[in-house]
């Protein structure tokens, strides 16, 4: 399937194809080409090696308390103490497991809610599609990250698992609204007329012809809901919500705040946890990026430039790029 | 006509249902919510503490949970959210009159300065493609993925405290009293204006990159090819042919995304102590004061309704198509 499907507008020099040059990459791998989904897709997956490998390697117990009260980065602790001696480094790695679990789970699970709802809604007419987009739309009004809190703070117990479910459970919306906009402009194709016509069930015509081609968007929208859970996780654990994993990053900045390490200018205890959150939301954002302009080219930021029309005398006016092939 | 109708009874919707899942969430925990409630407070909750609870679920007495539900909807009418825990015996309505002023002053006139920056931007960088503008997108990208409260404490850091030309907590000076003069309304905005930048540099971003992205997408159609090759200014083409089409998406995407955008400014409070509604809630979730959590839901959801039947409005007389319509 060409990606053209995808985009059905493309602008006349673009070659969605890759370099006319040389052998043709396998469609999959062209992806990585592009160089900031590569750099996304590096940073992603340093961050999961290191919530695998860090909890394991920790130099000391993050817990701990030590003799060095609130010191600076220095050679025994790299990135210093808290206010009870404990090793920050330690606590970054540990709590890089709940961060990366918590985002992924309840990437994973909002995902899966919104192709079955977006795509069912989009597939389907009637009152049925209405009333499932008008659920995701109410979803997507009420604010999340009040509807999380009222949600967390009603369960009785909480950990990790039970916030991630909580989160994926509420944060679906944009994603279905997305893929049921991309499944009603498909459905109308000649190709699931065909399949129609040649009378495949309505779940195979999901299932093989329409899926397939809602593979970009709905891994932009896993991304996304992935880079949104992490930051809500954190801004709960933050508040004090009970239940987040006791090192989480989150959990990490309350401590500092509670304990006041701005007005001791404790900055390696706050200054950490926020960059690292910065560059695991940068490597996502880069991903999708990527995936943005994979799918739709125009988006591109190379050479083309595509308006504009050059005048010349004594011939009509043609459009052409001006990036030509050089 | 029928499209704003459309959308009120949409919002009406909305709010019914988030006043439902108020109701019901604390219900359908197995068990006595207040049983539980007071379980969480740990001892903190003194006896009239309790009884109130009790009043504010509709479990003093035996009912069924369809009359609960009646009394319930018929306080709230009556502006009745139940008592706060962490004033008492102030009422939830009460704390929210006092805090809701600033949440709005802040967080409304902020978030409108960066939709129409962040737009303005995004107009630029997707017509200058390839020239120094591109270099925006990595900053910004950066920059949408730190926290908003993060942001916040390095403000702090770096602008506040010790020598700093910027207070770092409060509303406005304990020096002078809340009323309608100058003193006072100084003192405010001087004391906003660093919440205010860090909300600025942190929401912006997703403008630019939307609008950005429309952009690109706009300057390829024909009508922006017909509007240079009628020799058109750049800058007529630029703002009343692309930027102009370009906008309708972006400004139904900032009513969707309003919801996402308040739960992160009402973080930034917390981190500059303002006495709005997301520092209520921070001292809320502290004090396990659900009555206080469930009215801050409410306010909030409200509000962004109410934000969003203005951004209806505006789209209104942007796109002549949904006036035809009626």
């Amino acid at each position: 399937m060409p990606s053209a499907d995808r985009t059905p507008i493309l602008p006349p020099d673009v070659d969605p194809v890759g370099p006319p040059s040389g052998r043709r990459p396998r469609r999959q791998l062209r992806f990585l080409s592009n160089r900031k989904a590569m750099l996304g897709l590096a940073i992603f997956g340093f961050f999961c090696l290191l919530a695998v490998f860090g909890p394991m390697v920790t130099p000391y117990d993050p817990g701990q308390r030590g003799p060095d009260l609130l010191a600076g980065p220095s050679s025994t602790h790299w990135f210093g103490t808290t206010h009870l001696g404990q090793d920050m480094f330690s606590q970054m790695l540990d709590g890089s497991r709940s961060v990366m679990l918590v985002g992924l789970v309840a990437g994973v699970v909002a995902t899966v809610l919104a192709v079955l709802i977006g795509v069912t809604s989009g597939y389907l007419s009637g009152l049925g599609s209405e009333g499932l987009s008008a659920l995701s739309n109410v979803f997507l009004v009420i604010p999340a990250l009040p509807l999380i809190l009222i949600i967390t703070l009603s369960l009785p117990d909480t950990d990790d698992l039970m916030i991630a479910l909580v989160i994926g459970c509420t944060s679906w919306a944009w994603g279905a609204r997305l893929l049921r906009a991309q499944t009603l402009s498909l459905r109308r194709r000649d190709y699931v007329e065909a399949a129609r016509a040649t009378g495949e069930s309505t779940w195979r015509i999901i299932g093989f012809e329409i899926l397939p081609n809602l593979t970009a968007v709905i891994a932009a929208s896993f991304i996304s809901t992935v880079i949104f859970a992490v930051l809500s996780e954190i801004t709960l654990a933050f508040i004090g919500v009970p239940g987040v994993s006791e090192w989480n990053w989150g959990a990490i900045l309350f401590w500092a705040q509670s304990q006041q390490a701005l007005e001791q200018g404790a900055w390696w205890w706050f200054v950490p946890p926020g960059v690292a959150i910065a560059l695991l939301g940068t490597g996502l954002a880069l991903l999708n990026f990527g995936i943005d302009e994979y799918v739709n080219p125009r988006l591109r930021t190379g050479t083309h430039n595509v308006r504009g029309v050059r005048m010349r005398v004594g011939f009509t006016p043609v459009l052409r790029a001006s990036g030509k092939d050089d | 006509m029928t499209f704003l109708l459309r959308r009120v009874a949409f919002y009406l919707f909305t709010a019914w249902a988030a006043v439902t899942i108020n109701f019901f969430l604390p219900r359908l925990i197995p068990g006595d919510p207040v049983q539980s409630l007071i379980a969480r407070a740990q001892g903190q909750l003194d006896t009239s503490a309790i009884k109130s609870l009790y009043i504010l679920f509709g479990l003093d007495d035996e009912q069924s949970l369809i009359s609960q539900y009646g009394r319930y909807l018929g306080q709230l009418f009556r502006g009745d959210l139940g008592l706060s825990f962490t004033f008492f015996p102030a009422p939830v309505s009460q704390v929210l009159a006092d805090s809701l002023p600033w949440t709005l002053a802040l967080v409304g006139i902020t978030t409108i300065i960066s939709f129409l920056l962040g737009t303005a931007l995004g107009v630029l960088a997707g017509w200058r493609r390839g020239s120094w503008v591109d270099m925006v997108m990595p900053v910004t990208t950066f920059l949408s993925s730190i926290p908003y409260f993060w942001l916040g404490l390095i403000a702090i850091t770096l602008l506040a405290g010790q020598g700093g030309p910027f207070p770092s907590s409060g509303g406005f000076d304990s020096g002078v009293v809340p009323s309608w003069d100058m003193d006072f309304v100084w003192s405010a905005v001087y004391h906003s204006l660093l919440p205010a930048i860090t909300i600025l540099i942190s929401s912006m971003s997703g403008w630019v990159l939307s609008m950005r992205n429309m952009m690109l997408t706009v300057s390829t159609e024909d009508y922006i090819t017909v509007a240079h090759a009628k020799g058109l200014s750049e800058r007529r083409v630029m703002v009343s042919y692309a930027a102009r089409n370009a906008l309708l998406p972006n400004v139904s995407g900032f009513a969707l995304s309003l919801g996402l955008i308040v739960g992160g400014t009402l973080l930034v409070e917390i981190v500059f102590s303002y006495p709005g509604v997301g520092f209520q809630l921070f001292t809320a979730v502290g004090a396990k004061d659900y009555p206080l959590i469930q009215g801050i839901f409410l306010v909030i959801t409200l509000s962004v309704l109410v934000a969003n039947l203005f951004a209806d409005l505006i789209y209104l007389l942007l796109d002549p198509r949904t006036r035809k319509e009626g």
